[in-house]
């Protein structure tokens, strides 16, 4: 159960290899209460070192593989297989090479399997046992790219947008059964997936992240998080810049 | 959440439950997850709550449904000249509910816990329905079981004679916790109910200074005016509207302090403002603001008064804002093995709940007070960790054993049972 200050005890957290997930996995240990995770990444030695930190803070993690293309029942299935899980947490997506896909419409399917069809799919699948149990906080790792594409993320962004979407509306569709979701929207985070891009305004890093999505959970009532809290304004700004002047402003990024 | 409208109907549930279980919820006053049941079912016990007075002339007994309440109770009863034997803060509780929790009052040390004035229960049970006495392990594990051992239908109560409705009561202002403990220990042959509003703000020399009141019913002479009477209070005392911040907190704690007489005796006050005196205030927790309150009470050995102390320190230490917190000492009298109090010093301690850090400083909390042989009420509980509650209540092991007995495929099922793997683990 997620207890009154919003501590969960059993997790489950799909993409733990992303540094942002893995902040967010460390800060709700270090709140206390954690007792098991299951970990998944494409490689389990991207999580070995999470892991082995959990279990020296007395948490039973396990780890598995799951590749955003692999069937999620069975993930899930074993996620519950010891009993209620409390948080979900989907973070999987990357960056794709966008002038590649541009160039060669046939990897455009693979691109939005992993920023779309697969973490949507895994999602409901959490969802349904989520919906079973009557608990539980489904958190799914959007992104502000999902408020506006430009040139240089159109195939990143647009996946994102269907993820964004989809989220929100599991969300209203969970609303009545005890069950919440959380759509995270990060703006530029510092990471290992945009190292040695160029930092857009408002750049944050996977801990500042981590703690306003720990905060966000406890609040209990919150269906969306944007980190840091002021790319909200920005993002409403951007969002309706006329084509020409966004285009401007975006060259380049 | 159904409402089962009689005793049969809640036996038939009890047979025909869901994959996830199910608990019975009373009034739902518990601060934390004892009355909810995710995924599965929770049974609102408000319409059975029939009380029979036939015998309350005769020998001071009377039958109540778990769903009446406390105050149905001291409504119908008082004018009688019968009072609850055990009065929580609060008389918005329910039989049951009084029961799961094994509630206690100002009195503890004289009186013990309600279970010590029930005579007999009836209890619907998966494998059937038993009716118990205090001699049953049954009976015993139930009084504080937090309703996981099953369904309370009714409960026989012998109630407390009184001479009036007022209470004579001894104000006494101390300046610091020693005071204050002191005041308590103090011989009360006379004075049987006796409790403390503590300062939570105040550090150093003032540290724990508070208000102690200690009091007796008053004798029919002394009261005579006055009619036997449950009213509640005409008008409410002032609160500041908004005590989520620490100055707030601490304006209100000297201005509380400093407005008690330092020294007054013999006091008549109405019973509901001795005893209830939250109950005035309908709604009263809105003061804390969206984010809510959590009450962290627990309940340390008298040699280990000093653990009292330092959790006062670390709450102030870590700004952690409270405008309520209240001492009480329990008696020698034990119960059964879920059972909240032992011999020692209780604080119940009212804070917001999104106060930053109080997670980390609870939980201090908790590893100091088990550390000494202490334990958290469960009843109030909404955030303690699982592996300290073998540690704080060592009969589980005990109580656990009942629970198979007379539940085997563990059909009462609740979040708090969950969160603390009451029931042996079972998620």
């Amino acid at each position: 159960m997620i207890d009154g200050l919003g501590r969960p005890q059993r997790i489950l957290v799909v993409g733990a290899s992303s540094d942002i997930a893995a902040a967010v996995v460390r800060a709700l240990a270090a709140r206390g209460g954690l007792d098991a995770a299951l970990l998944t990444a494409r490689r389990t030695t991207a999580v070995a070192e999470l892991a082995d930190e959990l279990a020296a803070a007395g948490v039973v993690a396990d780890v598995a593989t799951w590749d955003a293309t692999d069937d999620p029942e069975a993930l899930v299935a074993r996620a519950w297989a010891d009993g209620d899980v409390d948080l979900v947490l989907v973070a999987v997506g990357a960056l794709v090479d966008e002038d590649a896909i541009v160039d060669d419409p046939a990897r455009l399917a693979g691109a939005f399997h992993t920023n779309l069809v697969g973490p949507a799919t895994l999602a409901l699948a959490a969802a349904a046992r989520l919906r079973a149990q009557g608990h539980g906080v489904l958190v799914v790792l959007s992104s502000v790219a999902a408020v506006r594409p430009r040139a240089s993320n159109l195939v990143y962004a647009a996946g994102k947008a269907g993820l964004d979407a989809f989220a929100q509306g599991l969300g209203d569709r969970l609303a009545d059964d005890g069950v919440r979701v959380l759509v995270v929207r990060p703006g530029f985070v510092h990471t290992k997936m945009t190292e040695g891009l160029e930092p857009a305004p408002l750049a944050t890093t996977p801990g500042r992240v981590a703690q306003d999505v720990v905060a966000a959970i406890a609040g209990r009532r919150s269906t969306a998080v944007w980190s840091p809290p002021a790319v909200r304004g920005l993002m409403a700004v951007l969002r309706v810049l006329p084509q020409g002047l966004y285009r401007r402003v975006s060259r380049g990024r | 959440m159904r409402r089962p409208v009689d005793p049969d109907e809640v036996v038939a549930r009890l047979r025909q439950a869901p994959p996830r279980g199910v608990i019975a919820r009373g009034q739902g006053r518990a601060y934390g997850d004892a009355a909810q049941n995710a995924g599965g079912e929770v049974l609102d016990l408000g319409a059975c709550a029939d009380v029979d007075l036939s015998r309350l002339a005769d020998d001071g007994t009377i039958v109540a449904q778990a769903g009446a309440t406390l105050d149905a109770i001291v409504r119908a009863t008082v004018p009688r000249g019968f009072f609850i034997p055990v009065a929580p803060g609060t008389r918005q509780v329910s039989v049951g509910g009084a029961i799961a929790a094994d509630v206690h009052g100002k009195d503890h040390h004289v009186r013990g816990t309600i279970a010590a004035h029930v005579t007999r229960l009836r209890i619907a049970t998966p494998v059937g329905v038993r009716e118990v006495g205090p001699a049953d392990d049954l009976f015993a594990a139930t009084c504080g079981g937090m309703g996981l051992t099953g369904v309370v239908l009714d409960a026989t109560l012998k109630l407390l004679p009184i001479p009036s409705s007022h209470v004579v009561v001894d104000t006494d202002r101390g300046p610091g916790l020693d005071d204050v403990m002191a005041a308590m220990s103090e011989a009360t042959d006379d004075r049987p109910y006796s409790v403390a509003w503590v300062d939570a703000m105040t550090r150093g020399a003032a540290l724990g200074r508070g208000i102690v009141t200690r009091g007796r019913w008053a004798r029919a002479d002394e009261a005579a005016r006055e009619p036997l009477d449950a009213r509640s209070l005409p008008l409410p005392p002032a609160l500041p509207v908004n005590l989520l911040s620490r100055p707030a907190a601490e304006a209100f704690g000297a201005l509380w302090f400093a407005k008690a007489p330092r020294r007054r005796r013999d006091e008549l006050q109405r019973l509901t403002s001795f005893f209830h005196p939250l109950d005035a205030l309908r709604g009263w927790n809105v003061v804390y603001g969206p984010g809510g309150v959590v009450q962290y009470q627990f309940v340390v050995p008298l040699g280990a008064a000093d653990v009292v102390r330092r959790v006062l320190e670390m709450l102030a230490v870590r700004r952690v804002p409270s405008a309520l917190a209240v001492l009480k000492r329990f008696g020698p009298r034990r119960g059964g093995p879920l059972s909240f109090p032992i011999p020692g010093w209780t604080l119940a301690v009212d804070v917001p709940a999104r106060t930053p850090g109080l997670a980390a400083v609870l939980d201090a909390c908790d590893a100091l007070v088990a550390e000494h042989g202490g334990r958290v009420y469960l009843a109030k509980d909404a955030r303690l960790r699982r592996e300290l509650l073998p540690v704080m209540y060592p009969e589980l092991v005990t109580w656990r054993a009942v629970r198979a007995a007379h539940d085997p495929d563990g059909v009462l099922r609740s979040d708090l049972g969950r969160r603390l793997g009451l029931d042996g683990g079972e998620r």
